[in-house]
């Protein structure tokens, strides 16, 4: 098998795509614009498609959206992202007869042939400490920094839902429980 | 799957009497193929059909032949509404209208049963006036769109008039089509109120040969001289040719909210219908003789030498004199009755695409209002325009070019 080096090759790829982003600021008006539509990003080693966040006025919101890993596992060490000072990787567990989100230990791991899911509910990334507010339309752009060091980017786009509102282990919240409605 | 070619064929075969005959026969022996073979002659389920979202023009235009349900939703940008609400409106629907006639759910959707068998769905986006004094660019209406004008025979109530923004959502299945509308609405609410809902039918999809021209609730076959979607005259009186970016490639829509008096309609005498339009009821056909792809003869005479298609007829009236009159009606029959006294509630909604509405459907309805025969049983109650920016290409959201990223 010849997998080790073309991996690494692709990999490569990802990092230019990746420096071309920094290059550009992160600034919304760069020379080609974001994709209009649901960002789909490619780099070798993972790929990001159907990626949404959800409307919030301030505090914290989600990002959502299916991670494929192409060739090996991948993991996903932790994120980024343009309205948040703090972003965690989070997951869902029932606690207490309720279910609260908390920081994922060691990230997501994504195996290949088996796209992770991100959605209310379950694994999400967790925005905190939203610098503006996240309005239904807007474009968040998502890195993820993942297990080797190199970065994945893409684009969610901002919807307004009511699912995805659990307690936060620590005692802080979100919102309200969602319910049967998630 | 396009609707493009195949059915064009298929419709240029079922022309006239012999052919529908022919049609029919076939069917028939599908029928009693059925008994024999159930699974061999189970017909084939158009559920799954796609029409493709992104090219050079909106979907739902020259998607052919029409869905066989349609509902038309003007919404209006909420007051303080600018450029940038828009911007993020049209990002939202773009990417639900791309993911709904699919057959996928919407972004943060849950439920992929309900679009998964879009039939054909199309969602079209239109620009009336209030949009672009929203953002700022009032010179990019083009000043028919902003001011039609008003025809001598009009009754039009504001309730089914105007609009900043349209959203034309059709399909061959009305389930999918209403899932589609509820989710767009709901991604549109946060910018936009809904100022009013027009929804339209035509004969469900496999009733008659595809290809066969609608049938509206006169009876009349209703589109018989449509320029047929892929031609070049279809190409010339539908597609903007010259102007912004945003709008080359695009189209104007008229919808024109048209109540029939069905009550008095029907006891008139099947002789008198068809003298008002011109073309006979059974086939569409003009009274002058032909097909129903001819036109109406109007020189033709009978044997006192007076002529057989009345001047003030429908048709004659209606029909393009110049190039430029030549526009595509893609409409649909309504029904919102009876009402509680038991009378017909019940229409058409004209919706027709046109490359300029100033020399296509200003001088043909000013033509019908003056001396249309038909006008004794049609009024026109309901009036709004829009201007149709071209498709989105990938990664664009529709009316990008207007908007800017």
């Amino acid at each position: 098998m010849t997998s080790f080096p073309v991996r690494l090759a692709l990999l490569g790829v990802g990092l230019a795509a990746a420096t071309t982003l920094v290059g550009c600021g992160g600034s919304a008006s760069s020379a080609t614009p974001p994709p209009a539509t649901a960002a789909v990003a490619q780099t070798a080693a993972l790929t990001v498609t159907d990626a949404w966040v959800k409307a919030a006025d301030g505090g914290m919101t989600a990002v959502y959206g299916t991670l494929t890993a192409t060739s090996a596992p991948v993991t996903v060490a932790s994120a980024s992202s343009s309205v948040s000072g703090r972003t965690e990787l989070h997951e869902v567990v029932e606690s207490g007869g309720a279910m609260v989100m908390r920081q994922k230990e060691g990230g997501f791991v994504v195996q290949p042939g088996s796209p992770h899911t991100l959605a209310p509910g379950g694994d999400h990334i967790m925005l905190m400490d939203l610098t503006a507010p996240v309005r239904a339309g807007d474009q968040v752009e998502v890195t993820l920094t993942l297990g080797d060091g190199s970065t994945v980017a893409f684009t969610a786009l901002a919807k307004e839902v009511s699912a995805g509102e659990e307690k936060y282990e620590d005692g802080e919240m979100s919102g309200h429980e969602s319910g049967s409605h998630g | 799957m396009t609707p493009g070619g195949p059915p064009l064929k298929r419709r240029a075969l079922l022309v006239g009497g012999a052919a529908v005959l022919a049609g029919g026969g076939a069917a028939l022996g599908a029928g009693l193929a059925a008994r024999d073979d159930p699974v061999a002659a189970a017909p084939a389920s158009f559920g799954a059909e796609t029409v493709p979202f992104h090219g050079d023009h909106q979907p739902g235009i020259e998607t052919h032949p029409v869905q066989a349900h349609a509902a038309f939703v003007a919404l209006d940008l909420r007051p303080g509404s600018g450029t940038a609400d828009v911007r993020r409106l049209l990002r939202l629907l773009t990417d639900d209208a791309e993911r709904l006639m699919a057959g996928r759910v919407p972004l943060g959707a849950a439920d992929p049963e309900l679009p998964a068998r879009p039939a054909r769905l199309t969602v079209t986006v239109g620009f009336g006036p209030g949009l672009f004094d929203a953002i700022g660019r009032p010179d990019q209406c083009p000043p028919i769109i902003r001011q039609l004008p008003e025809f001598r025979t009009d009754r039009l109530d504001p309730r089914w008039c105007g609009g900043d923004l349209l959203l034309q959502v059709c399909s061959d299945d009305a389930v999918p089509l209403s899932y589609a509308l509820r989710r767009l609405v709901r991604d549109a609410r946060s910018v936009t109120t809904v100022r009013w809902t027009q929804r339209g039918f035509n004969p469900a999809r496999g009733a008659e040969p595809e290809g066969t021209t609608p049938r509206n609730l006169m009876g009349q076959r209703d589109g018989s001289a449509n320029p047929v979607p892929g031609t070049p005259e279809f190409e010339q009186a539908v597609w903007v040719r010259e102007g912004p970016d945003w709008l080359v490639g695009g189209s104007m829509l008229v919808l024109r909210r048209i109540r029939m008096e069905l009550e008095t309609w029907d006891d008139f005498g099947r002789a008198g219908k068809e003298m008002v339009v011109a073309r006979t009821l059974d086939t569409g056909a003009p009274v002058t003789g032909g097909l129903e792809t001819d036109d109406v003869d109007p020189r033709m005479v009978d044997g006192r030498g007076i002529p057989i298609a009345a001047a003030r007829s429908h048709v004659l009236q209606a029909t393009a004199r110049t190039e430029g009159e030549k526009m595509f009606r893609r409409g649909y029959s309504f029904d919102d009755g009876p009402t509680t006294d038991g009378l017909p509630d019940a229409g058409l909604l004209f919706a027709a695409y046109q490359a300029d509405i100033a020399t296509a459907f200003v001088p043909v309805q000013t033509r019908l209002a003056e001396s249309d025969l038909l006008n004794e049983w049609i009024t026109h109650i309901g009036s709004a325009t829009f201007a149709v920016p071209r498709g989105a290409r990938p990664g664009e959201f529709i009316g990008q070019g207007l908007l800017g990223t």
